[in-house]
């Protein structure tokens, strides 16, 4: 069964119509890029993919449980409760980390599994010095995001996102906001993710990342998916000739 | 420069003892001399200065909290409730306290012919000042939240917060980081402003000290009430740099 299922998304803000018509899904343990020059929509699609923005056409499904319906061309959304449950089945993690600066990482990470999902507080507390070793930072749980580095603070974000143990992972430019040395040490991270079958959506501009974890690459440009299939298809063969140009572009740079 | 405050403190205090001495019943014998008069001014203006630091207590612990609900008025999403909220902002600051003062003393009476008890005037006055300063306060608290970048809103929405979890556990506590040097600038103008109680007959330490200058012919007792709101304000100021540094654990 499919992870994610969106349907004909239509998203529009004012007069730009930034999400013309895409449908994506998303299978368990698989790792999907996307790729598309800035403006694309890469962000609004997973904005509308997060709840953080609501769809104005399309469908969008969980697990095979509705979020919103398309009626009428218009996307009619279930009861807030729905929606509450169906949060937990995902995380996301940005560009900027968007960490709470006046919790320490500990309470980062442990805040919303014990205060939010209610879970028990002795279970989720045993889960944290795992996640901290595998980010590879168990030694600051007692740290203010202030106090870490840019790589340190994105895995923090990723831990924190792991903590509510969701069954997929959005991630939008990951990597954007560091330098190349902190990069591959995110990417490094991710990586080992997709080798453990965690679900991803990666909007990255990591070519070789791309080309070398994902299971699939969706490239997008002007609110359309313009190309998408294997890696080595999209990215070392591409037909559409917007692709071929933005890669050129890419792989100079 | 670092002992200051505590000298502040120590020497508030110290001004402080014959006040109390006067308020459990003492009355010393204003003899001759710098200490005696000084003594005796004090222990004349003591009750003043009782009246103005209730004002300053009362009005702070009414208008903060009141000043966080018209805060989310103005940000409400309902029109009517923000522009009210924006009005009541605008009239609070865009008049004088004073007049406000006399309206909410007078008001009663004149439009609706409610008898006025004779110590009404002390009600007033901190009713006065409690909704001049909840429309100061409210201004501050919102450029506090709005100081709050969106992306810890989303990042919290993500992760399950309602909107009153996301409030309680992320903004406010970032707000109050933001929010503590114009409240500090906000509660320094306070202690001042309460001499302004004058105007609705309420005999606080300012007024008392003109009506002893006056009966004296001496311009000193105005010297010692101005002694009285600096000492006080180095308190404030002293009280309210602890809490900053407090605040100061992290960073954004
Ligand atoms: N909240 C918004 N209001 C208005 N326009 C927006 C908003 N969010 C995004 N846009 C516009 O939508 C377009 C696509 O943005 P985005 O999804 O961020 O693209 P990408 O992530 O691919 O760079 C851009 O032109 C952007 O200016
Ligand atoms: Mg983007």
């Amino acid at each position: 069964m499919n992870l994610l299922e969106i349907k004909n998304i239509k998203k529009t803000f004012d007069d730009l119509e930034v999400l013309k018509d895409i449908s994506i899904s998303v299978e368990e343990g698989e790792v999907v890029s996307v790729l598309g020059p800035s403006g694309s929509g890469k962000s609004t699609l997973l904005r509308c993919a997060t709840l953080l923005e609501t769809m104005d056409g399309g469908t969008l499904k969980y697990c095979g449980e509705t979020v919103c319906e398309d009626v009428d061309g218009k996307s009619v959304y279930v009861s807030k409760t729905e929606i509450k449950k169906i949060k937990n089945y995902f995380g996301l993690v940005f560009q900027n980390f968007n960490l709470f600066p006046h919790y320490t990482v500990y309470k980062n990470i442990t805040d919303a599994p014990i205060h939010i999902q209610k879970k028990d507080k002795k279970e989720v507390e045993k889960g944290v010095l795992p996640l901290l070793e595998m980010m590879g930072i168990a030694d600051k749980a007692d740290y203010y995001p202030c106090m870490l580095s840019g790589g340190q603070q994105q895995r923090v974000a990723i831990a924190r996102a792991l903590a509510m143990n969701p069954k997929m992972l959005f991630f939008d430019e990951p990597t954007s906001a560091l330098d190349p040395e902190l990069t591959s040490e995110i990417l490094r991270v991710l990586r080992s993710l997709a080798e453990m079958k965690v679900t991803m959506v990666i909007v990255t501009h990591e070519i070789e990342f791309a080309r070398n974890v994902s299971d699939r690459v969706i490239f997008m440009d002007e609110g359309y998916i313009v190309e998408q299939g294997k890696p080595e298809d999209v990215i070392d063969n591409p037909s559409n000739e917007r692709v071929k140009a933005f890669l050129n572009k890419v792989k100079k740079a | 420069m670092k002992k200051r405050p505590i000298i502040a403190v120590f020497v508030f205090a110290a001004f402080l003892i014959p006040s109390i001495f006067t308020a459990c019943g003492f009355a010393p014998d204003s003899e001759s001399g710098v200490i005696g008069w000084l003594f005796s001014t004090v222990s004349q203006l003591s009750s003043g200065i009782w009246l103005s630091l209730a004002l300053f207590m009362f009005t702070l612990i009414f208008s903060m909290p009141l000043g966080l609900l018209v805060c989310f008025c103005r940000r409400s999403r309902f029109k009517v409730v923000e522009m009210l909220a924006k009005f009541y902002i605008s009239v609070m600051r865009g008049t004088p306290l004073m007049l406000q003062l006399l309206v909410v003393y007078f008001a009663p009476y004149y439009v609706f012919k409610i008898p006025l008890s004779t110590d009404y005037n002390f009600y007033a006055a901190i009713i006065g000042f409690s909704i001049n300063y909840a429309a100061y306060f409210a201004e501050i608290y919102r450029s506090g939240i709005e100081a709050v970048p969106k992306g810890q809103y989303e990042a919290a929405d993500v992760l399950g917060y309602s909107k009153s979890q996301t409030f309680r556990k992320i903004v406010f506590p970032q707000m109050v980081r933001h929010i503590l040097p114009p409240v500090t600038n906000e509660i320094i103008t306070l202690v001042k402003d309460t001499s302004l109680a004058f105007a609705i007959a309420f005999v606080e330490m300012f007024t008392m000290a003109k009506q002893i200058a006056a009966s004296e012919s001496n311009i000193m007792p105005l010297f010692v009430a101005g002694f009285f709101y600096y000492i006080f304000n180095l308190v404030v100021a002293f009280v309210m740099g602890k809490i900053e540094k407090k605040m100061n654990y992290y960073r954004e």
